[in-house]
């Protein structure tokens, strides 16, 4: 049977990010970022908040094209890896990947960007999704 | 307990509405908290009632409403006591 597609979206306001960064420091980050995720964000650099806006909003968009059904899932079961070229894809890890093989998805597509305000990113899955219908659009 | 998890999603929680007009059982994610905001709630609720919430707690239905998280918080504050 051809795979479906799915899709998520999802935007992020950088400033809302740099705020949580702000009020949470470290806890924020470890609770929602891998160490290499964070490592390559940075800390206190102009370009970190911009930079966890976009992996929070590919977690996000991730979720949605897994079509997630308020399971649990620990934001760090989604990670963000960049290759030395600079491409971004998304990695799983337990629970979340637990929920592609539930759904069957064979490929994740991931783009991201940002501006000063604004985080975006939106996500591509190829699996054997048997639902239709719109996600959330929260 | 409600109204102190009132007063930290009044701060927390970034709502399109005053928080003082919902009901304990409105849904939060209705009245505009975002996904990015409700991890701020999570993270303000920890400091104020000394619970971590654990990945099976991490879903959307934990924070939608003022009665999801009293009970949630309930549940890990009996939790913490049976533990000490």
């Amino acid at each position: 049977m051809p795979g479906r597609l799915s899709v998520g979206v999802d935007l992020v306001r950088v400033r809302d990010v740099a705020r949580s960064l702000e009020q949470f420091g470290e806890r924020y980050v470890a609770r929602l970022f891998t160490s290499a995720e964070a490592d390559y964000c940075g800390r206190g650099t102009p370009a970190a908040a911009s930079r966890f806006a976009a992996r929070f909003a590919a977690k996000e968009a991730t979720l949605k094209a897994l079509r997630s059904a308020d399971g649990a899932m620990d934001w760090r079961n989604i990670e963000v890896r960049r290759d030395a070229a600079g491409w971004c894809e998304v990695v799983l890890h337990g629970s979340a990947a637990e929920l592609a093989e539930r759904n069957g998805v064979t490929a994740l597509s991931l783009s991201m960007s940002h501006e000063a305000d604004y985080a975006t990113a939106v996500v591509i899955a190829m699996g054997a999704f048997d639902t239709k219908g719109s996600e959330s659009d929260d | 307990m409600i109204d102190e998890i009132r007063a930290v999603v009044r701060e927390h929680g970034r709502l399109a509405v005053s928080v003082e007009t919902l009901a304990d059982t409105a849904d939060l994610y209705q009245a505009g908290m975002t996904s990015h905001a409700s991890v701020n709630l999570m993270l303000a609720l920890e400091d104020r009632f000394g619970v971590e919430f654990p990945e099976r707690m991490l879903r959307r239905r934990t924070f939608e409403s003022l009665a999801a998280i009293r009970d949630a918080i309930a549940e890990l504050s009996a939790a913490n006591a049976r533990a000490s």
